[in-house]
């Protein structure tokens, strides 16, 4: 077992780089600044007692080893400081914002993950008949769409055609959880769509994978039945790159929700960023850049760690790579 | 080499792949002489109708496929649009080979420290998820297309990296590699002359794929607001400028987001073809 730690502890000592890596980089992108930060807020106009204020005001006016560190330790404190635009706290306005990406992502989620595993389960029992090549246009599709285009054809039909479905997902504070439910369902299912695409191609691409072993054929010359064959014999074995795949893929979701929220005016943390970018609030697309770079990164090291669990030819690698 | 032959003997769908491309490559080249009107042209009311889609027993329609936000011809717009999201996603998939292909060659020849200070630069750069890090370096540096295609081409030229990396240390492991070492040739000389040759063919079908990913990624961009921007003619930016329209049930901004996807779906099977064409050649050998 001791092997399996030493690659999780390697794994996880590269996440933590990472991740210091990363709030380097997006401290010290905003030093690229010709000028600094407040010049590039206040404009050219600005006279330089106003530049002095603000510069002292954000603390620009300490040597910016001292500003890193003293960011990374309020950053571990939960303190984003706070935004240009508004003057409220980054935490607070983040606080509002988390809640609801995470119910956005986690629902495409439950939609997409079983849906995709399953679909391409059945697209290897199905190989090369009418089912599976259908499966593998459709989802070839499902990955060259933009999320936006996607959206737009699901609003074209359930909201325009149809009238069952909101256009836009405005969420309250006072609507009921089926409220929510119905608000929430074109969003999640344009994210689920291109989720479950990836995930249908990378199952059959891992059982197709395991199928070409020679036990496989040992098992279909004993006459055993294609579908017992796929899932008793072929699955086991495909299991670590299905888990790897279906973890890379809510680690997408992150990321993918930035789109589907601008689309659908969802209340979200993507929304936030879009927008502070567009403001160029700094320290908000700062705080929001660290929340998704650390959730990107944490769930990449929980699929590195469970294929390693779920391989056994991993708990024995002849190399390290 | 029967090109005509080969392309008979394609399958549909890499036919259809092509019939898209060169349609929209003919939209690249004679922007200016296809489309009915200018770029900026006004020429109706807000979202009239056009042709297609027009209700029944309306004023003749004098546009194809209606107008945009401002009135202005959205065919004309789809045609200088072409133009102006091909030719930037084409320029920034060309500048990221540049970096990627020579920073990979680099890494396979000189290996050692320029390899791994180059490969760190790479995982951390690939562990940071692409949206993310272009979006903090637009809110840094302000919106302009310089600067959109300078952070696509080096987010994207880690992926290219990766590959070249991979393709030219199983050439350099060969001896004609050796022989040229032993010879006293330059380093340029074995990443240009030996390795690059024979890395080109893999090489190649990369470039459409990642061509697709950068033409989605700068409509994307586009599409939230902070990529190319008015009064530029663009895609990405089409969909977003006409987006309220939907909720009217006026369909206008589906008309550029399709001729996004169409564009992607044509390069992948093109790619898809051409990738099962050339492993085909080898196995016959």
């Amino acid at each position: 077992m001791h092997v399996v730690l030493s690659i999780s502890a390697k794994r996880l000592a590269l996440g933590l780089a990472t991740l210091l890596a990363i709030s380097l980089i997006v401290f010290f992108s905003v030093e690229l600044l010709p000028g600094d930060l407040a010049e590039a807020v206040l404009g050219q106009g600005a006279t330089p007692e106003a530049v002095a204020a603000l510069r002292h005001e954000l603390g620009l006016d300490r040597p910016a080893a001292v500003r890193y560190m003293a960011w990374v330790l309020d950053l571990l404190h939960g303190d984003l400081g706070r935004s240009l635009a508004t003057g409220r706290s980054v935490a607070e306005l983040v606080a509002d914002r988390l809640g609801n990406t995470v119910v956005l992502a986690l629902a495409a989620a439950a939609i997409a993950m079983p849906l995709g595993v399953g679909l391409g389960i059945l697209s290897t029992v199905y190989r090369g008949r009418a089912f599976d090549r259908v499966a593998s246009t459709a989802s070839l599709a499902g990955i060259s769409f933009p999320e936006f285009f996607t959206a737009y054809m699901l609003v074209a039909i359930f909201s325009v055609k149809l009238g069952w479905l909101p256009a836009v997902a405005l969420v309250g504070t006072g609507e009921s959880w089926l409220q929510r439910l119905v608000v929430l369902t074109l969003p999640a299912l344009t994210l689920a769509l291109a989720v479950v695409a990836y995930v249908l191609r990378m199952t059959r691409a891992a059982i197709v994978g395991v199928m070409a072993a020679p036990y496989i054929e040992m098992a279909q010359l004993k006459g055993i039945s294609p579908v017992s064959i796929v899932i008793r014999h072929a699955l086991p074995n495909a299991l670590s790159p299905i888990i790897n795949v279906v973890i890379l893929n809510l680690a997408y979701l992150v990321v993918g929700v930035v789109v589907v929220e601008v689309v659908f005016v969802y209340p979200g943390l993507g929304q936030l960023l879009v927008d502070s970018v567009s403001k160029r609030d700094i320290p908000v697309v700062q705080a929001c850049c660290i929340i998704f770079a650390a959730t990107y990164v944490l769930l990449n090291l929980l699929a590195d760690v469970l294929s390693v669990l779920s391989n056994p030819r991993l708990k024995r690698p002849r190399q390290q790579v | 080499m029967n090109i005509l032959g080969k392309l008979n003997r394609a399958p549909l769908s890499a036919k259809i792949g092509i019939g898209i491309l060169a349609i929209n490559v003919i939209c690249v080249l004679f922007a200016p002489w296809i489309a009915p009107y200018a770029e900026g042209q006004v020429v109706g009311d807000p979202w009239a109708p056009g042709l297609v889609g027009a209700p029944e027993g309306d004023l003749a329609p004098t546009t194809l496929l209606g107008t945009d936000h401002l009135g202005r011809d959205v065919l004309s717009r789809l045609i200088f649009g072409a133009r102006n999201s091909i030719l930037i996603a084409l320029l920034t998939t060309t500048i990221s080979f540049s970096i990627g292909i020579t920073c990979g060659l680099l890494a396979a020849t000189m290996r050692g420290t320029v390899d791994q200070v180059l490969s760190r630069i790479v995982d951390v750069m690939m562990g940071f998820p692409t949206l993310i890090f272009a979006l903090m370096v637009l809110a840094i540096l302000g919106s302009s297309i310089p600067v959109l295609i300078g952070v696509i081409a080096l987010l994207d030229a880690t992926r290219v990296f990766r590959i070249t990396r991979a393709v030219a240390m199983d050439l350099e492991a060969q001896d004609f590699v050796e022989v040229a070492r032993l010879r006293g040739e330059s380093i340029g000389w074995i990443m240009r002359r030996e390795l690059l040759p024979n890395a080109v063919s893999p090489l190649a079908a990369e470039f459409g794929l990642r061509f697709c990913f950068v033409f989605l990624f700068i409509a994307t961009l586009s599409f939230v607001g902070l990529g190319i921007q008015p009064p530029t003619a663009d895609w990405g930016s089409m969909v977003r400028e006409n987006a309220a329209a939907i909720s009217f049930g006026i369909l206008m901004p589906l008309f550029p987001a399709s001729a996004i996807a169409l564009l992607t779906v044509a390069v992948n099977m093109i790619v898809d073809w051409a990738v099962a064409s050339t492993s085909g050649v080898r196995n016959d050998n």
